[in-house]
């Protein structure tokens, strides 16, 4: 084992003389104070070694001893991951808790799995079968899903099974299978392994385009900015715009079975309300509680930076791996400018020559390859897994003009920009609908997103103009398109996410209500002047609201509808050119 | 017994540095030079070069001054002794009273493990209805008030400590000016709540290196209280003075700087700071009310906008009063879900026909035609600002909610409004009945 001596400290970095062989990444631990403190090498230079220190630096000295690895930093995989809360190194945070109390203390880093919990495995894989790695050699059942107990992603060829276990309770550390490889050497295999949390786990026949949509039940997103399974998308905004809250939203209602919630380096007190409702909170879909398909990375700003750098590292491997049991994973990531931020503390530590506000050369790069982890696949079995992976980006003074947004928005597939003068104005999710773009296809026809998009463009100009020229100074028919603009913003992209129905809107009910709001802008009015144009949407708007309140085709749902349409029929005098025909597309589409 | 450097090696800005063996990072030490001794602490190692910041600052240090390492990192006495006293930035008594030595505990401790933390659940009422009714305020909650200078943000949160109900008020000054040190104490003097107090005042004309010190102090003491049941409110006034002293110390060490001269780690500092609000289960809790002034009026200048991204909200304070836009508290909803019904929805109501408000304002000045519209929220906006954002007003929250849905109806008609009809059923003011 290869050892050194602490020859320097400057915050969270220490330097390291080093007797032997290290690597780059290689894990090290540092002896001070009777701890042993976790740290990784970043950089190697002749016999010295600069390591970032995931745990506070007090204490430690010159001439303090290190204990290299020979590990890169990993996680262990196995089954129990799900409904774990986990720091950045994947330490179980209630575990150390119940150990030490109210404080994270340093230098303890516990089992992330349950050593001792027996799990129901049943065999798939038969002796004599020749595997790869990833491949099934049983399952256990890890709450509504079958985990799928697989071939260790780091085996090399052909693998023959030499011997399974029979079905059966066994712990993860307990043999349930011997490998045989090409030199025919023999290997036991449990039912967890580590993997390098740096190294993307590619085990899958191919890679696909991402097509299906990600629901998300916000409808400003799903209709107008859809996210793909499998695809990536950021949600830049100034503080206080919205990001979390959106995060949050979407992390109860996405349709899609796994979610892994990456708390990096934000509030603690966000990951807290997360905590304590999703045990309580049942997910329609499998009647089981939300807890049960989340995962918690949690590395809030008051933890150690280095460590922040490394949960979305954690986060991603986790992701991967379910996504190799043939299952659709969503990674939220809060922050990534945190991340970016850890990644410039310890540039500026190794003094390297810094890049646009200080971020290292290599920031771009690194957050492509990032994102880049995201995918959809082919498995060899045949079945499709994915990971989507969503991050929120905190630009300083809310400016996009800046590193972290810049290249982040180089690799997305979804921008949802969050804008201040929306949140001021109360109107949530407060994502921009003209400066927002996706690349993905959504819920509904396009036709129809699209000729509501232009409205709500026109309305816009038309607005803008009426600063300028007032109101006197806009025709009626202008003034018409502006109130249909304002329309779609007030009574579709706006979602009161605290009210328990507006919340959260199936796919079927977007459609349904978007074929009622197009006929609304489809609309030929003959008001006679702006006033009584107002007075109408006005009223519209108040039917709209308390509509979208009414519980999907309750009786009150079915009243508000028809009386939405009956108001709409007093002063309707006709249909705008084209209108038929996607109204059509929409009825017929989808 | 740690060895005595009588010989230092480099003075540079607050920092000096000597050659000595086995120290640890972050510990502390003393210089004495001619001119009295200070502490100083550890910042960084390599090889035998040891560099120090000195907490009283480097002027009159001489190279043959000397070091005497302690062993120890930066500490504080705790006890019930320290309530109604007066320490500087680095716990030497301001009073008269003796200096604490008994109880030493490190300051700058680990956070608050996520897992331990509960969802807050306390209001704390305040009598200010753009704080109660708009953006209540949350036992462990930490929020700053953003100023620009010259606005009275001191007497805010002086009136706002002393109405809220704590059990112990923890001031931290951070380059106070003279007299706002003497205001608060008066306040809480005259208010009876110096005894449940304790203060650790750095003044404008104290060393720089004093000043980083008071945040951290100050969390320690009030962490101390709290673990004991004590419900704390710590005051820290001004959190941009402290920032400051983080740039000056970070330019001495030449780091490079990321932002308008901030070191890089601005954002982590702050949040190790702030973080430390928490309502402990089984205990007590920390609420942090801070300040920090806005250099230039700039709310994206790297103090505040790193402060927003880290805090749960923050008061924007402008011609002496707490602005609507700008102003958030992120633990409202935990709240005012359980205060009345109709809380959440008027406030939001109001809020969008403020803004709609402001819109109109500008129209007028530009000299458009106002419609009847317009006109309507001309007279919507003078009312909210009387009744509602002046500071003067000192209600409960359930006036406030009362007088709320009184403006609405004395302008708009209920659909213009944008509230469900149940609320209006339930709250409209019956005519003649009690619009104004
Ligand atoms: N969809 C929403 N509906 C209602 N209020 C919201 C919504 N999104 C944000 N808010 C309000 O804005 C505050 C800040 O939102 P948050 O997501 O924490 O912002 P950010 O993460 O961008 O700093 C929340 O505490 C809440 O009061
Ligand atoms: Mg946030």
């Amino acid at each position: 084992m290869t050892e050194g001596k602490v020859v320097g400290v400057n915050g969270n970095m220490v330097t390291v003389e080093v007797e032997g062989d290290v690597s780059m990444n290689e894990v090290a631990y540092v002896a001070s104070g009777g701890k042993k403190l976790k740290a990784e090498v970043i950089r190697i230079r002749g016999r010295r070694a600069e390591m970032q220190v995931f745990e506070m630096s007090r204490g430690i000295g010159i001439g303090d001893k290190v204990e290299f690895t020979a590990n890169l930093l990993s996680v262990r995989l196995g089954p129990g991951l799900l409904a774990q809360i986990y720091d950045g190194l994947q330490n179980p945070l209630p575990e150390l808790a119940a150990r030490c109390g109210f404080f994270l203390e340093r230098g303890i880093y516990l089992s992330p799995l349950d050593e001792e919990k027996e799990w129901p495995f049943t065999p798939v894989a038969k002796a004599g079968d020749a595997l790869m790695a990833a491949d099934t050699l049983g399952t256990v059942p890890e709450g509504i899903f079958s985990h799928r107990i697989m071939v260790p992603f780091y085996m090399k060829g052909s693998l023959k099974v030499v011997k399974i276990a029979p079905a059966g309770a066994y712990r993860i550390s307990d043999t349930i299978a011997e490998l045989e490889d090409e030199n025919s050497k023999r290997f036991p295999v449990t039912m967890c392994f580590s993997w390098p949390v740096k190294r993307p786990i590619t085990c899958y026949s191919e890679r696909l385009r991402p097509g299906e949509p990600m629901v998300t039940k916000i409808r400003i997103i799903d209709t107008f900015i859809p996210i793909a399974r499998g695809g990536t998308y950021c949600i830049p905004g100034p503080f206080g715009a919205g990001k979390t809250v959106l995060q949050q939203v979407t992390s109860r209602n996405a349709e899609i079975d796994i979610v892994i919630i990456a708390a990096c380096g934000e509030r603690a007190g966000e990951v807290v309300e997360t905590l304590k409702e999703f045990p309580k909170l049942i997910d329609p879909r499998t009647g089981r509680t939300l807890m049960e398909r989340t995962i918690i990375i949690c590395n809030t700003s008051s933890m150690p930076v280095a460590a922040r750098e490394a949960s979305v590292y954690t986060a991603v491997t986790l992701a991967e791996y379910y996504r190799q049991m043939g299952l659709h994973v969503l990674l939220l990531a809060d922050s990534t400018s945190r991340w970016a931020q850890a990644l410039r503390e310890m540039s500026g530590r190794l003094e390297e020559i810094p890049g646009e506000e200080a971020f290292p050369a290599y920031l771009e790069s690194v957050i492509a390859s990032f994102y880049e982890r995201a995918g959809l696949v082919r498995l060899r079995d045949n079945s499709s897994g994915s990971v989507t992976i969503g991050g929120t980006v905190s630009p300083a003074g809310g400016n996009f003009d800046e590193p972290v947004t810049k290249s982040t928005l180089k690799v997305v597939g979804a921008f949802h920009g969050l804008s201040r003068e929306r949140s001021d104005a109360r109107k949530y999710p407060a994502i921009h609908p003209l400066e927002s773009w996706s690349k993905y296809p959504g819920l509904i026809d396009e036709s129809g997103t699209e000729y509501a998009r232009d409205i709500l463009f026109r309305g816009n100009e038309v607005n803008q103009m009426m600063k300028v020229v007032g109101e006197e100074g806009t025709s009626l028919e202008d003034y018409e398109l502006f109130l249909k603009g304002d329309f779609i913003d007030s009574v579709y992209l706006q979602q009161d996410s605290y009210d328990p129905v507006d919340a959260s809107v199936s796919t079927e009910r977007q459609r349904h209500v978007f074929r009622l709001l197009f006929s609304v802008l489809v609309a030929r009015f003959d008001f006679g002047s702006k006033e009584s144009a107002r007075g109408f949407f006005n009223q519209l708007r108040q039917k709209f609201i308390d509509y979208n309140g009414s519980a999907w085709q309750s009786a009150e749902f079915n009243d508000l509808e028809s009386g939405i349409k009956a108001f709409l029929a007093t002063q309707q005098v006709g249909v705008e050119a084209g209108g038929n025909k996607i109204r059509e597309a929409l009825e017929s589409g989808k | 017994m740690k060895k005595v450097y009588s010989r230092i090696e480099a003075i540079a800005g607050n920092v000096i540095t000597v050659s000595a063996g086995d120290v640890q990072y972050g510990e502390l030490a003393t210089v004495s030079s001619a001119h009295g001794s200070s502490l100083a602490e550890v910042i960084r190692l390599y090889e035998n070069k040891v560099s120090l910041q000195v907490f009283a600052g480097s002027r009159g240090i001489s190279t043959g001054d000397k070091v005497r390492f302690l062993g120890h990192p930066m500490q504080v006495s705790f006890s019930d002794d320290l309530l109604g006293r007066i320490f500087d930035g680095g716990g030497k008594p301001r009073d008269k009273g003796p200096e604490l030595g008994e109880n030493m505990i490190e300051i700058g401790g680990p956070a608050v493990n996520p897992a331990m933390r509960i969802i807050p659940r306390n209001m704390i009422r305040t009598g200010i209805p753009m704080i109660d009714l708009f953006n209540s305020l949350v036992e462990s909650q930490k929020l700053p008030i953003f100023s620009v200078s010259g606005e009275p943000y001191n007497q805010l949160l002086a009136r706002i400590a002393m109405q809220a109900e704590v059990d112990l008020i923890i001031l931290g000054g951070m380059g106070l000016k003279y007299d706002d040190y003497l205001f608060f104490k008066e306040t809480l003097e005259q208010g009876g709540a110096l005894s449940r107090a304790v203060f650790f005042v750095h003044t404008a004309s104290d060393p720089i290196v004093e000043c980083l010190l008071v945040p951290d102090i100050s969390l320690a003491v009030a962490e101390g209280f709290a673990l004991k049941g004590k419900k704390v409110l710590v005051l820290l006034t001004d959190m941009t003075n402290f920032a400051d002293a983080l740039k000056e110390i970070a330019i001495t060490m030449e780091q490079v700087p990321s932002n308008r001269g901030y070191p890089g780690d601005l954002y982590s500092q702050l949040a190790a700071r702030y973080e430390k609000a928490v309502d402990f289960s089984g205990a007590g809790s920390i609420t942090i009310l801070g300040v920090t002034t806005m250099p230039g009026d700039d709310v994206t200048h790297p103090v505040p906008d790193n402060t927003g991204y880290i805090t749960e909200g923050q008061y924007y304070l402008k011609n002496g009063r707490i602005e609507p836009f700008g102003s958030l508290s992120r633990l409202k909803q935990l709240v005012n879900k359980d205060t009345r019904p109709d809380h959440r929805a008027l406030m939001d109501s109001m809020i969008t026909l403020y803004a709609a408000y402001k819109e109109s304002l500008e129209k007028k000045s530009m000299g458009f035609k106002m419609t009847d519209w317009d006109q309507k929220l001309l007279k919507y906006g003078v009312i909210f600002e009387q009744r509602m954002m002046d500071l003067s007003v000192n209600i409960p929250l359930e006036s406030a909610l009362d007088n709320g849905w009184q403006i609405l109806a004395s302008c708009f008609s209920p659909e213009e409004t944008r509230l469900r009809s149940e609320l209006i059923k339930k709250f409209w003011p019956s005519p003649g009945g009690g619009a104004d």
